[in-house]
């Protein structure tokens, strides 16, 4: 054969390639590749553990948030309510001083009156015992006209009812 | 300082005195001239050695089955001692693994995306070899032809036979390849590369034999036995190591691929059956 080519060492390289492919195969390239897919699906696992995570931690702050709305509603609904309530309250109690004051002045005016009742009432009291006083001391006393006595204490009277 | 430049100046004589008493000695004069060391390098017809007394091979076959023992019992050292060791994170030999393992199945998933199993593994085969196989020479493993010549072991493919199997390994990876993804007509797209077993062997063959060409060049003479072989067998040895590996592999990966992708008939074939079911 041209070059010393020779069929019986080719078919023991190719019997050298055939152990040393099956060798390497498996005591190096199937060992170290298995390992590297492990790491990888290690790694995918702990990316997707990481994603449900960070897709659970997303939902929680949905729910917060949407919680954070539904107080902020109540907190508003509430501040409205109390709002009214205080109004109301504030209307009541307007209403009741106004009552009270009300009721103070009616009061107030019908103790007034009564006072000037009592003191015209007094007063007329007062007068007629002046008047009988009056007429008493005249009828009591000679040479004075008893009318125009009567006149001067009338006077002197009406000067008191002023006064 | 003293003590540094007082072992530099002790260095210096011992190489001196070393290369003055290797000039001087002399040889015992060549047993072939270099017409011969260059044919014998190309036939290896001449320097051949016993194959456990049944039969004289060529040093390569010696070389090919001296790397696969050192490949192998790495291989299982470091399956015993390194692998179960491996962390999440991983040190610098796990690295080293991690991405020879990666390069090539990455090589064999991007080329042949539809049948990748077996190809990554015969390509880190293939990939290996070569880049051991050629570094292997920087051994300079001596052993004894049948003529009781000692003779330094080459690289097993700078051996024809070494190379032509390799190529046509691959080949038949490839043509297994096209059966597995298209039947018979999978064996007639890769009939049509009929070239590609001659190309890929040759072409091993080819650059490995011109590194070895070369390194027997300087070698058979003394006076350039100095400071060049660092750049000639280091070098260019590490430099083709790697491109030989890189093209070997790469090309199979591709024909592999190109061979073992359904053909777009059978697609829709397999498309029709699906709408029918």
């Amino acid at each position: 054969m041209p070059l010393n080519i020779d069929l019986q060492q080719i078919l023991l390289h190719w019997l050298n390639l055939a152990i040393l492919t099956g060798g390497l195969y498996f005591l190096l390239f199937k060992p170290v590749k298995r390992f590297m897919e492990q790491r990888e699906a290690h790694y995918r696992e702990l990316d997707r553990q990481a994603a449900d995570k960070l897709a659970q931690a997303e939902q929680l702050k949905l729910d917060c948030q949407a919680k954070l709305d539904r107080a902020d509603d109540e907190i508003h609904q509430e501040k409205v309510k109390a709002q009214q309530a205080a109004q109301q309250a504030a209307q009541e109690q307007m209403e009741q001083a106004e009552e009270q004051a009300k009721h103070i002045v009616a009061k107030a005016k019908a103790e007034a009156e009564q006072s000037r009742e009592r003191a015209i009432r007094e007063s007329q009291k007062e007068l007629r015992e002046l008047a009988a006083q009056a007429a008493r001391k005249l009828a009591g006393q000679p040479g004075t006209d008893p009318f125009d006595q009567f006149l001067d204490l009338t006077e002197g009277g009406s000067a008191h009812a002023k006064r | 300082m003293k003590q540094h430049k007082k072992g530099l100046a002790i260095w210096l004589t011992a190489v001196l005195l070393l290369l003055i008493a290797a000039l001087l000695s002399g040889s015992p004069g060549r047993s072939e001239s270099v017409q011969e060391a260059m044919r014998d390098a190309v036939l290896h017809n001449v320097n051949r050695i016993s194959l456990f007394g049944l039969k004289e091979v060529s040093p390569g076959l010696i070389s090919a089955f001296l790397v696969t023992a050192i490949l192998l019992l790495t291989a299982a050292l470091i399956r015993v001692f390194a692998i179960p060791r491996f962390k999440l994170i991983p040190g610098k030999l796990q690295l080293v693994l991690e991405e020879a393992v990666g390069l090539f199945d990455r090589m064999a998933k991007t080329n042949s995306p539809h049948r990748c199993g077996f190809m990554g593994a015969y390509i880190f085969a293939a990939g290996a070899y070569i880049f051991v196989g050629t570094l292997f020479e920087l051994l300079g493993i001596q052993a004894i032809t049948t003529h009781g010549h000692p003779v330094t072991l080459p690289a097993p493919l700078s051996d024809v036979n070494a190379a032509i199997a390799l190529g046509t390994l691959s080949y038949l990876v490839i043509l297994s390849g096209g059966i597995a993804g298209n039947g018979p007509k999978g064996i007639l797209k890769t009939l049509k590369e009929f070239s590609l077993p001659i190309s890929m062997s040759f072409r091993l063959f080819g650059a490995l034999l011109s590194g070895l060409l070369v390194t027997e060049l300087v070698y058979y003479f003394v006076h350039l036995s100095f400071v060049l072989p660092v750049v000639v067998g280091v070098l260019f040895t590490l430099l083709h190591a790697l491109i030989q590996t890189y093209v070997l592999t790469m090309l199979t990966a591709l024909y592999y691929g190109e061979v073992s992708e359904p053909s777009h008939g059978q697609g829709k074939k397999t498309k029709k059956k699906t709408k029918s079911v």
